[in-house]
């Protein structure tokens, strides 16, 4: 069968099986290998991606399901050669150590400061809890996008690794969503 | 690698699309919904069928929450279309004001990206005796709309669930949508107890309760999960409540039924002695915060 899609703003049309998963479409058939392909049994969370902006576990989803829906993959953060505020979260954060779960990782977090600028570290903790970093370094992948929701607010005052950017908000200011997209 | 048999994919925009193709394929095809618990059993092998007919843009027609008062602004009911996804089950105040029951179940159930996909009808007919919104449905006494060429019919919880993996959802029907009685002066409440976030319960159970004017039980329900073939409802506790005052000693009571009359099996999740045990005592907790929601003393 056929199939079309808009995978990171770009229409894609390719003859598939019926069977054929979208994280197997988007690394075996695209080449965008960004997006990891780990337990199979939409528990660890390395293959979420966009659907129409919301975050799914790909390894679960037909890419024929997909077919006249937007996808976004990591591949689509980095925007004009600037990367995501998320993406720079984690790097300053310290958000990978083996980087398995990373892709998942930040595409959840993107949806979640799309609709959800300023969460708390419950709400962070919350959006990733069906997501398995088996370095165990989910303090440093809150951290992280903690570090990006601070970024985009515009209240990231200090060095990060250091304290919560919730606590160096100043008084009195409401932070300012700079978000792109939408998760519905 | 996992990846499904062949099969042939269709992908259909209404219930009169759905249930004529259904009517012309027979049972060598199935609906799929979210897919996030038919999917990985088709990955498994465990089943297989010719022809998967994808209605997930059902999802316009199918995917609301609907508040339905009665004759002379008495309470109605609460009509709910099968391909409501359980994020929307989670994310509705009009849902949790009447039955909190229901966010206090969505939280526990599989994680916020899963929620994204699955929906209320996919969990109904998938049928697993371990899966929490039957437990739900059963409790606050849900009535299933199931589809046809010729018509609508609508069954009840226990006509609906005929076993693990079964229900009264023939070859050439769909489940539309689910119906919940709204009654005054009453509440709900739901726990689980499962060995990691997201994951299957070890044990679940749900709790009903109706007051009557002067603050006895008029009605009480107990739905658990994963303690037998069925998650079945348990008849005897809305028997031994039933105009009682509601206090410690009467949901020891309840619970200690309970615990009698499930039947879950050892497996890698617990025993059956530790299955039994949970089984007294969230039945117990459940009861006890449906009684103070329904009274005011808690949200």
């Amino acid at each position: 069968m056929q199939v079309t899609m808009t995978v990171n703003g770009e229409e894609v049309t390719r003859e598939i099986e019926g069977r054929l998963l979208l994280v197997h479409f988007l690394r075996d058939h695209l080449q965008l290998t960004g997006t990891h392909w780990g337990c199979d049994t939409s528990n660890c969370g390395t293959c979420v991606v966009r659907l129409d902006g919301e975050p799914v576990k790909s390894c679960t989803v037909l890419a024929a399901m997909a077919g006249g829906h937007e996808v976004r993959t990591v591949e689509g953060l980095e925007q004009n050669g600037e990367l995501d505020p998320v993406q720079r979260g984690f790097i300053e954060c310290h958000g990978l150590q083996c980087g398995f779960c990373t892709p998942g990782m930040m595409m959840t977090a993107r949806a979640l400061l799309d609709s959800d600028p300023d969460p708390s570290d419950e709400e962070i903790r919350e959006a990733i809890s069906g997501q398995i970093c088996r370095c165990t370094g989910y303090a440093t992948i809150v951290r992280s996008i903690r570090w990006a929701a601070a970024e985009e607010a515009g209240t990231r005052t200090t060095a990060p690794d250091t304290e919560a950017p919730a606590a160096e908000q100043p008084a009195g200011e409401e932070p300012v969503a700079t978000t792109t997209g939408s998760a519905s | 690698m996992q990846v499904p048999a062949p099969f042939e994919y269709q992908r259909v925009s209404t219930v009169t699309e759905a249930v004529t193709l259904l009517d012309r394929l027979g049972d060598t095809a199935r609906l799929v919904a979210g897919g996030h618990s038919l999917i990985p059993m088709m990955k498994l092998r465990l089943t297989n069928f010719e022809y998967l007919i994808d209605i997930n843009e059902l999802h316009d027609e199918l995917g609301y929450i609907r508040s339905e008062p009665g004759p002379d602004g008495a309470p109605g009911r609460i009509r709910i279309g099968a391909m409501t996804r359980h994020r929307e089950l989670l994310e509705s105040d009009e849902l949790a004001a009447a039955f909190p029951i229901f966010r206090d179940a969505e939280r526990v159930i599989a994680d916020p990206v899963v929620r994204n996909r699955g929906t209320l009808g996919g969990s109904l007919c998938q049928s697993d005796p371990s899966e929490d919104l039957s437990a739900v449905c059963t409790t606050l006494d849900a009535s299933c709309v199931i589809q046809g060429l010729d018509g609508q019919r609508v069954v009840s919880m226990d006509e609906f669930h005929q076993g693990p993996y079964e229900t009264a959802v023939g070859d050439a029907e769909i489940l539309t949508e689910v119906r919940f009685p709204v009654r005054p002066r009453g509440s709900s409440a739901y726990e689980k107890v499962e060995r990691r976030a997201g994951d299957w319960a070890v044990v679940s159970a749900g709790a009903g309760v109706w007051l009557d004017e002067s603050g006895l039980v008029e009605d009480a329900r107990v739905g658990l999960a994963a303690v037998g073939p069925n998650t079945a409802g348990i008849p005897g506790i809305a028997d031994a409540l039933r105009g009682q005052r509601p206090t410690e000693e009467l949901y020891a009571r309840a619970g200690d039924i309970a615990a009698e009359s499930c039947s879950p099996v050892t497996d890698r999740r617990g025993s059956a002695e530790y299955k039994r045990h949970l089984a007294r005592e969230l039945t117990v907790r459940v009861l006890r915060r449906a009684v103070a929601r329904a009274t005011g003393q808690e949200v």
